[in-house]
């Protein structure tokens, strides 16, 4: 379907490439608040380093907390990439089209951001880069013949995590060399030069139209069990663990993945409308994108919360004293008890009954708040998987205890959302957000068909 | 010329019978294995170093209350779960039993003691500072750990190392300092106790509560124990049942299936607490 009315090719490039290289007062205001934030966040993690792990919350039996909740958090905004641009590509989805670009790059920069958690969460990080990330001058210690240990969850997530990467930056290139021609050919002086590399020298003939497309098609196919196994390993981490009693659950892979494309199509959803606002990108993110993303999102969350509810019941449904003793702290101790009635409503409820109403659908601000309670309810919903799990992990119950978050957690944290934010607007300045390749086909593409009297837009495609 | 090596297996026994939770075991291990201070802080923040430590448990209803100590270390577990999740291997199994913590290559990701059932692995948040004139009391034997790392239990390694040395490498009788002919040289547990060469509870421990020795020394207290113990894991695995009402012997947890090196001895109640 296609709403609104025709664009001229002209009109397209003028109206996307309007944040190209063009810096608003409101720009640098942002940028500067944001990266006051993010400094902030460097502080912290530097006086983190510098004094070591004892200026956390943690202790012993809650060793993992705010850090860990937030990598399993960013990586699962990162599955709103793929799955808006490689399943709705592969599955021809036409309203895909404004939503991908954004939804890539978005994949890439929270990646980057989640992989930094569990680096500044370890206590001597300066050595965990020489251990398990296989940077290319960093290689492994093989002269003395130690090996990462590959039973190790820790290790399969890397694995698991640079591949996604990897194959979303392929991603988002491809889509963007003929945009990047596009942008050669209308600068000038450095940026030309700049532009004209990425570009790779494309002219736009039929031979490079094909080769892209088919580039694009097959990266879609193969990044998609990449997809799939990126936030199931993240949930083995937690899996994997046979005495934390309530980790311990087959269900957790295909639990977390619903989960992620929750959060992250919520997120993307998100970004297109706040896109839409500062830009003014009416004529492209239109209403219409916004309503399949709503009801794209309530199949998914109904999906989510299935998996929710039976991961409580396999837990209760064996009665073990232990698996108990996590519920009862989960469901009936406070603040815990609080948290998760908020963290299920905000997170199911709230969000899909109103995407269940075309009005909530279309009214941009209550969609906002949809999306940005859904995230904050699966940001509350890793805290409240991986916190009570540890604070009563076995029987012993004097060892049991909580966690309380110190201001360095809370500033870290609050830094990687400033850090995405900022890395978006940094990267909306240089490359335009929306594929200028594809609006124009599905302008090429629009067509209307006449019922009766009545003249329904529609698109028009050649299988 | 390398000695030939003789191969132990080292088990510790805890009849909870004996225990009087004295903390005796506690204040040894700290002296001897050179763990941090344990400040009001350490314990407030619940990050307290205790290698072993004396859990207390109340039974029963005010007045008729009664309180149990379980005495709790690493399990040295032969199938460890935090051994498979280090990404670098710090944590590994070495082939006395004993599951060794290897401090320069740990990271600390913590995973392993996320991953321990008995939550006997400790992190070290701070950098461990001791007072000027506790310097000189450091163990030489023991490393001192830095921060940013975790440590546990290690059976009192260097305790054991040395016993080697003495008696399988030289020969020597510990009281006596007589050779021993080559084809006996292999410690034993009467050698340990006159040598010192049992972990510091276990020598500390004033009511002979904690019980260590190779596993199969058939002069050592630990050896009908591990078999007892044994023997059920056996019985379990092939599907019997064992009659847990006739024997003292059990494992810690041992439904996870981690198969410790560290056998309990249950409690006997002469007078025990009625139910409320």
């Amino acid at each position: 379907m296609q709403e609104g009315t025709p664009l001229q090719s002209r009109q397209i490039n003028a109206e996307l490439l309007r944040t190209i290289l063009n810096s608003p007062k409101w720009f640098w205001i942002a940028i500067s608040i944001l990266g006051l934030i993010v400094l902030f966040a460097m502080a912290a993690a530097g006086i983190m380093i510098n004094k070591g792990m004892g200026v956390t919350g943690l202790n012993r039996p809650v060793m993992w907390g705010f850090f860990i909740t937030n990598f399993v958090f960013w990586i699962g905004i990162s599955h709103a990439g793929v799955m808006l641009s490689a399943i709705l590509r592969l599955s021809k989805a036409e309203w895909r089209r404004p939503a991908t670009r954004a939804a890539e790059i978005l994949t890439v920069f929270s990646l980057m951001t989640a992989m930094m958690m569990p680096l500044i969460h370890t206590g001597r990080p300066w050595r965990l880069v020489y251990w398990i990330y296989t940077l290319p001058f960093v290689p492994y210690d093989y002269a003395r013949g130690i090996w990462p240990n590959v039973r190790s969850p820790l290790v399969w997530d890397p694995s698991a995590v640079y591949t996604y990467l990897t194959s979303s930056i392929l991603f988002v290139i491809i889509a963007l060399v003929p945009d990047f021609a596009v942008l050669r050919d209308r600068t000038t002086g450095m940026s030309n030069r700049i532009y004209g590399m990425l570009a790779m020298g494309w002219q736009g003939n039929p031979r490079q139209w094909k080769l892209q497309i088919i580039a694009g098609v097959l990266l879609s196919a193969l990044i998609l069990p990449v997809f799939v196994s990126v936030h199931s390993i993240v949930s083995w981490d937690f899996g994997m663990a046979v005495s934390v009693k309530s980790w311990h659950s087959t269900i957790f892979a295909p639990y977390f993945v619903v989960g992620a494309v929750h959060s992250g199509v919520s997120a993307v959803a998100f970004v297109l409308i706040i896109l839409r606002y500062i830009y003014g990108w009416q004529n492209y993110i239109r209403h219409e994108h916004i309503d399949a993303l709503g009801r794209l999102l309530i199949v998914v969350a109904t999906g989510w919360f299935y998996f929710l509810v039976m991961e409580i019941i396999f837990g209760i449904y064996g009665r073990e004293a232990d698996e108990i003793a996590v519920r009862s702290l989960q469901f009936t101790v406070n603040p815990w008890a609080i948290w998760m009635l908020i963290f299920v409503v905000i997170t199911y409820f709230l969000p899909v009954a109103i995407w269940l109403s075309k009005t909530g659908r279309r009214n941009l601000w209550i969609m906002s708040f949809a999306c940005i309670s859904v995230n904050i309810g699966m940001w509350l919903e890793r805290f409240l998987i991986i916190v009570p799990g540890l604070a009563r992990k076995q029987l012993l119950t004097f060892d049991w205890y909580t966690y309380r978050p110190s201001a360095i957690e809370w500033i870290l944290v609050g830094g990687t959302f400033a850090m995405v934010s900022m890395l978006m607007l940094f990267i909306a300045r240089v490359v335009p957000l929306i594929p200028l390749y594809d609006i124009k086909e599905a302008e090429i593409l629009r067509t209307s068909i006449k019922i009766g009297r009545v003249s329904v837009p529609a698109t028009f495609r050649e299988d | 010329m390398v000695a030939q090596r003789v191969d132990h297996k080292w088990g510790m026994v805890v009849d909870l019978d004996r225990c009087t939770g004295c903390q005796a075991c506690v204040v040894a291990c700290q002296a001897e294995n050179n763990i941090p201070i344990n400040t009001k802080d350490y314990f407030q923040q619940r990050r307290a170093y205790e290698w072993i430590r004396i859990e207390r448990y109340w039974e029963g209803q005010f007045p008729n209350v009664k309180a149990k100590f379980i005495p709790i270390l690493c399990q040295h577990c032969e199938n460890a779960p935090c051994e498979p999740v280090c990404p670098v291997f710090a944590t590994y199994h070495n082939d006395e039993g004993m599951n060794v913590q290897i401090y320069n290559r740990c990271v600390g990701t913590r995973y392993c003691s996320v991953n321990c059932p008995y939550t006997v692995r400790f992190f070290n948040y701070w950098e461990p500072v001791w007072p000027e004139r506790l310097r000189n009391q450091l163990n030489p034997d023991v490393t001192v750990r830095s921060r940013g790392i975790m440590e546990k239990c290690s059976f009192c390694v260097q305790r054991l190392r040395r016993g080697e040395v003495n008696v399988e490498r030289r020969g020597l009788e510990p009281l006596t300092g007589e050779r021993i002919p080559t084809a006996d040289r292999k410690l034993n547990y009467r050698q340990m106790k006159e040598g010192n060469y049992l972990p510091s509870c276990v020598q500390a421990c004033p009511t002979n509560a904690l019980q260590f020795a190779d596993q199969h020394d058939e002069t050592g207290p630990v050896k009908e124990h591990f078999d007892e113990a044994n023997e059920q894991i056996e019985t379990r695995e092939h599907g019997g049942h064992v009659d847990e009402s006739h024997t003292r012997v059990y494992r810690l947890f041992e439904e996870i299936g981690t198969k410790p090196n560290v056998v309990y001895l249950k409690k006997v109640e002469p007078f025990p607490v009625e139910k409320a």
